[in-house]
């Protein structure tokens, strides 16, 4: 009668600190350049050294160039940066992975190189100085975002101190339309429970819509868990998962892997179990939406309407009326990734639209693969070539302009059709940039109308 | 580590709801391997767009009470929003709500922050507006905020409140203490011990 939440929550315990918060083993800690520098300083001012250099990975991705990752970088405080972690890394004994150095095939994102190399596994704690952490749920594993003197935490105790989750179960049922992806599944649930609406919850994605998901679209719902207000979301491992798992790098191997499954298996939420919170969703009834706001619940179908009880300052900042349609909305970047659509199956349904068709005039239009592994095996099928065929640029993996952290940024009021997961205000590097959220199949149809369609308009068209 | 069982000062009130880690600290100022000197850059880009901005008012310089209203803090983790606003001189924080990273990520710095409904929220925040001088008191203990005439119930998470009291809101050494507690556990787990045949 156990969700998986709790039954993992139970075996990472460590005790109840006298603070009344509980302590928690930290199964995996993933560190990227942005959010631990400060974090080793305060190590080092401590004297503390770090508890289990083993179970914490480093990679680069929210600085780092994706034009030239040839090292040095042009960008100095991207080389800076690196140059930090790099010895940061190199004086406690922990595994980076980053342009110039040891196995830079693997540098990527963190939530997309977690998953791809066997890292993330079921009934993992995991944490990351990033909030979409939750990404690593998709797989089975409770996965929390966590601030900088929490990383000073893990790296000197492999700990953190925290207060348990409620969990609200979310059930999506049926097949999803053809056109309508997990992107929309999940910015229609967090429209429908609000940006606030999970503060306090785990949730627990579930239902026969979640079942037919590949791990890569269940790593796009989970992802966006914090938009919705979720610390951490999941979903139950099952026989999918097993598959995506066996034979990665860091998963276990031969009979250790049917002894995983074994308890992988166990560890799922039970039939019984109890809930604090449950909420249903049609699938059938979703269809590719859009974001017209500065935050990611503020959305619509694409056949629908911005509603007459719209936010003002949203729409005045974006310069939307009410009763538009975002539909026909004329944008001047399209990007494709980001840790929440920056996978081959992104990548692969993308080429799918644009193969033959060329990206409007006016439009500047950028593929960033998650992964120096996704970028290598969307070559290895040729996409690369599609892409900059139809007039996109092709670039090494980082988070780019996802959060506007390299020289990828909007300029002055562009508008950006992104499938990354956050359209705040001055998010895209452009204090009075425009962010329109969809799937990545919806921004390639965006880039090559020009303005917002509707993907299945395109799909409809014979592919050539 | 000293116990924080109040604090006094002024009060900064900053409406809107859902204000993002985003709004608050831009990521071009993430580009640095320090927290030194953010609280320049605190809601930079908001206040370039509004020169009436909270943090552009003098009347507000050197309060120690942010006001504000729901989901405060969501989106990002950076630590770096909590750390500006900490190096501004911020020691507690009033609202309707906050995303629970920036929460925790407030408290460890030693800055509560306090929760209570819209109505004495916003009592509170016209109050500051209006009489930006008025001396606020944020009790840790009972969770009454007081401010000239107007008193208001807040709440802390229970686990931090008594965190706060006993001086005991940065975690880092507690998590270190009995080690071998934490090795035991980890024992068990059997990701770590390599998934042996008898588990």
């Amino acid at each position: 009668m156990h969700t998986l939440f709790h039954k993992v929550w139970n075996a990472h315990t460590v005790r109840a600190l006298s603070s009344g918060q509980t302590q928690l083993f930290v199964g995996l800690h993933l560190i990227h350049e942005v959010t631990s520098p400060q974090a080793f300083d305060m190590l080092r001012q401590q004297g503390w050294g770090v508890a289990h250099p083993e179970r914490t990975f480093a990679t680069v991705d929210h600085i780092v160039p994706t034009s030239a990752q040839t090292r040095p970088f042009l960008d100095l405080m991207a080389e800076d940066m690196t140059i930090a972690l790099e010895r940061n890394c190199r004086q406690f004994g922990i595994q980076l992975w980053a342009p110039g150095g040891v196995e830079s095939e693997n540098q990527g994102i963190v939530h997309v190189i977690g998953p791809e190399l066997g890292l993330t596994q079921p009934g993992m704690t995991i944490a990351c100085g990033d909030s979409h952490t939750s990404t690593h749920g998709a797989l089975g594993a409770i996965a929390f975002g966590i601030g900088t003197s929490q990383v000073r935490d893990v790296l000197a105790s492999q700990c953190l101190a925290l207060d348990p989750l409620k969990v609200r179960r979310i059930d999506i049922n049926g097949a999803l339309r053809p056109g309508v992806y997990a992107k929309d599944v999940i910015l229609t649930i967090i429209r429908r429970l609000g940006v606030q609406g999970g503060v306090g919850y785990a949730y627990e994605y579930g239902g026969s819509t979640l079942d037919a998901m590949t791990i890569d679209e269940r790593m796009t719902i989970c992802n966006m868990s914090i938009e919705g207000g979720a610390r951490a979301g999941y979903v139950n491992p099952d026989k999918t998962t097993f598959a995506y798992l066996r034979g990665r790098r860091f998963a276990p191997s031969g009979a250790a892997f049917d002894r995983a499954v074994a308890w992988w298996r166990q560890l799922a939420s039970d039939p019984d179990a109890q809930y604090d919170d449950r909420v249903s969703l049609d699938a059938a009834s979703i269809e590719p939406t859009v974001t017209w706001g500065i935050n990611p619940g503020q959305s619509v179908g694409i056949s629908e309407r911005i509603a007459a009880a719209a936010d003002e300052e949203a729409l005045t900042f974006m310069g939307f009326e009410r009763g538009q349609k975002v539909e026909g909305r004329k944008i001047d970047v399209a990007f494709i990734g980001s840790c929440t659509n920056g996978r081959l199956s992104d990548l692969e349904e993308a080429a799918r639209l644009v193969r033959g068709r060329h990206v409007a005039p006016h439009v500047k239009a950028l593929v960033v693969p998650g992964s120096q592994a996704v970028r290598k095996a969307a070559e290895a099928k040729g996409l690369d070539a599609i892409f900059t065929k139809a007039g996109f640029e092709w670039r090494g993996a980082g988070c780019s302009m996802c959060l506007a952290m390299n020289t990828d940024k909007l300029e002055g009021q562009q508008v950006c059709a992104s499938s990354s997961n956050r359209n705040f205000k001055g998010r895209q590097g452009s204090p009075t940039g425009r962010t329109l959220l969809m799937s990545p199949a919806m921004v390639a149809a965006a880039a090559v109308a020009g303005e917002v369609v509707d993907v299945r308009e395109m799909l409809e068209e014979a592919p050539v | 580590m000293a116990a924080v069982t109040s604090v006094t000062g002024r009060g900064l009130p900053l409406r809107g709801d859902d204000l993002d880690t985003d709004r608050i600290m831009p990521a071009r100022f993430l580009r640095a391997v320090t927290f030194e000197g953010l609280e320049r850059h605190l809601f930079e880009d908001d206040r370039a767009a509004d020169p009436s901005h909270a943090f552009n008012n003098p009347r507000y310089t050197g309060a120690t009470i942010l006001i504000v209203n729901k989901n405060f803090g969501c989106g990002s983790s950076r630590e770096h929003a909590p750390q500006g606003l900490a190096r501004s001189g911020i020691r507690a924080i009033v609202g309707e709500s906050y995303s629970e990273i920036f929460l925790g990520n407030s408290a460890v710095l030693g800055i509560p922050c306090f929760t209570a409904d819209r109505a004495s929220i916003e009592a509170l925040l016209t109050l500051a507006e209006r009489a930006p001088e008025t001396q606020m008191t944020a009790r840790v203990d009972t969770g009454v905020v007081s401010a000239g005439g107007l008193s208001i119930q807040a709440d802390l998470p229970p686990a931090l409140r008594d965190a706060f009291m006993s001086g005991q809101w940065n975690p880092a050494a507690m998590l270190l203490d009995k080690y071998d507690e934490v090795e035991a556990v980890a024992g068990r787990l059997p990701y770590i011990s390599g998934f042996p045949s008898d588990t």
